[in-house]
């Protein structure tokens, strides 16, 4: 293209916008609220996401070890099990902090457990953190079978529970993704064919006057990446101050739930919206001058 | 030979026959009417010169090109050597009248230098001097349809089409509009004219092509119509 026609099809976009100015402004401001709906979503999701895997990482394996065991035992099965792909960390807890994890957790100080019980009923064990928490329960049964491991547990039924409501919710919320993707991209193509059957007339006559299909769709695709980014950034605009607002306002009422707030993972989100949006507005003016150039 | 129709039919998605089996044949420098009753195939017939339309059957060759074969990518091309005068004159409203004019030519790639003095020379042809500052909501009808003819010559075609020229416009405007067109063809261009005007067509002593029912059913010159 020679700096020449672009400076035209520039011109030409940005007469035209001005020109088309209720248009323009019913554009952006659909593509704007489209992709604040989709972002919105996108946050919870991502939200919800993370607080799964929150979840799930937090799930370990405890192998309790037999009181039989020697010292270098200990040792070698830590190393075993270190040595199994599967096996993110372990973590050795001698029988004494067993204990006294345990009078911290239901005994009030002046209550002494082991003084109780008469002597310290709990053997040593291991923490053992998977690589992925879904192979949990097949791990736990690995190292059941293990020599020296007394007794594994890992809070079975309850983890496959886990998991089943995590996926569910995984699949609902990314079907819930797809869905609204698909009415924004629908309703920005409307209101796109909209803007440009409004101009069907000037199309059709530089089609009549020999303009070939690249010089009539340059200054619409101009005016489709501007409207789209336009939007785009509007909506981004308001997400992100309505999301930090959240994050200041839950953190102290709600903090339990753990939002993400890194700048990084938003900036990735903003980002991959404002991409979204100049695609969408791009990809809606071709398919929809596509039909128009046919003369 | 500028324009050749051989066997030409054209039936429509829908079923209607608009052409049956046309055989026609446009000399340079020619000016022809063309007439027939509504539904008759003048504007199919039209379409197909510029290529809007293309035949069911048939051949048209433009210039010695078959224009049935052409590539989509060649039409802008063989448009380039057309200019198209329409009824309802299809001037954009918020462009002025040298806006309009000028427009043509950028659409074609014209330089910008080459532009405004060639507006200002067919805007002085059509008789508009004055009026280039105006926009089309101010200008009478037969004015509009001088920038409709002044955007259509602007770059200098080969082949003149008027699709109803007058159709909207009083007989003494439509007088008016046809000395126009017989000056354009006097300088060289090829004219063909659908008309349903005989008043304008009986005067004129030019060839006259009868269209009806997707036939051709006359084919003379109009003195000896008369």
């Amino acid at each position: 293209m020679k700096i020449k026609d672009f400076v035209y099809f520039v011109q030409e976009a940005i007469k035209s916008l001005s020109r088309n100015r209720l248009l323009s402004i019913a554009t952006v401001t659909t593509m704007a609220i489209s992709i604040l709906i989709l972002g919105a979503a996108l946050l919870m999701t991502i939200n919800a996401d993370n607080f799964m895997n929150r979840l799930e990482s937090d799930l370990e394996i405890i192998a309790f070890l037999d009181n039989s065991l020697t010292k270098t035992q200990v040792e070698d099965i830590k190393t075993d099990i270190e040595n199994m792909a599967a096996v993110k960390s372990v973590v050795f807890v001698p029988r004494e902090q067993a204990l006294e994890n345990l009078q911290k957790k239901f005994a009030d100080k002046d209550y002494d457990l082991e003084k109780v019980v008469g002597k310290n009923p709990l053997p040593d064990c291991y923490e053992i953190k998977a690589e992925n928490p879904q192979n949990v329960s097949n791990l736990a049964q690995e190292i059941s079978n293990m020599p020296g491991i007394y007794k594994v547990n890992y809070g079975q039924g309850v983890v496959e529970r886990l998991f089943q409501v995590t996926k569910w919710v995984r699949i609902i919320s990314i079907g819930f993704i797809v869905l609204l993707a698909m009415g924004a991209v629908f309703l920005i193509a409307t209101t796109i064919r909209l803007a440009i059957f409004a101009r069907r007339k000037e199309i059709y006559l530089m089609k009549l006057i020999g303009a070939t299909d690249w010089f009539i769709r340059w200054p619409f695709f101009l005016e489709g990446i501007i409207l789209g980014s336009l939007g785009s950034l509007i909506s981004i605009v308001l997400l992100a101050w309505g999301y930090s607002s959240l994050i200041s306002s839950l953190q102290t009422s709600l903090f339990f739930i753990p939002l993400i707030y890194q700048q990084s993972q938003l900036i990735n989100v903003y980002l991959a919206l404002f991409a979204t949006g100049s695609l969408l507005g791009v990809m809606g003016t071709y398919i929809s001058l596509n039909k128009f150039l046919d003369v | 030979m500028l324009v050749q129709f051989y066997n030409v039919s054209k039936v429509y998605p829908n079923g209607v026959k608009a052409l049956n089996d046309i055989s026609i044949k446009i000399e340079r420098g020619e000016f022809i009417f063309l007439m027939g009753p509504s539904g008759a195939g003048k504007s199919t017939l039209i379409k197909m010169l510029f290529r809007e339309e293309v035949p069911t059957r048939g051949q048209i060759f433009v210039a010695n090109r078959s224009i049935v074969r052409m590539k989509r990518s060649e039409v802008p091309q063989l448009r380039r050597n057309m200019g198209i005068v329409f009824q309802d004159f299809k001037l954009l409203e918020n462009k002025t009248v040298a806006e309009n004019i000028a427009f043509a030519m950028k659409v074609v790639g014209s330089k910008t230098k080459d532009i405004r003095p060639r507006v200002n020379e067919v805007i002085q042809m059509v008789g508009l001097k004055g009026k280039e500052k105006s926009f089309p909501g101010q200008l009478s009808g037969g004015e509009q349809q001088r920038v409709g003819i002044a955007r259509a010559i602007v770059n200098r075609p080969l082949l003149l089409i008027a699709d109803e020229p007058s159709g909207n416009l009083d007989m003494d405007t439509a007088h008016g509009i046809m000395d126009l067109l017989y000056d354009i063809n006097y300088k060289g261009t090829t004219v063909v004219m659908a008309t349903h005007a005989w008043d304008l067509v009986r005067t004129a002593r030019k060839r006259v092509v009868t269209l009806e029912a997707g036939r051709i059913s006359s084919d003379t010159y109009t003195p000896e119509f008369i």
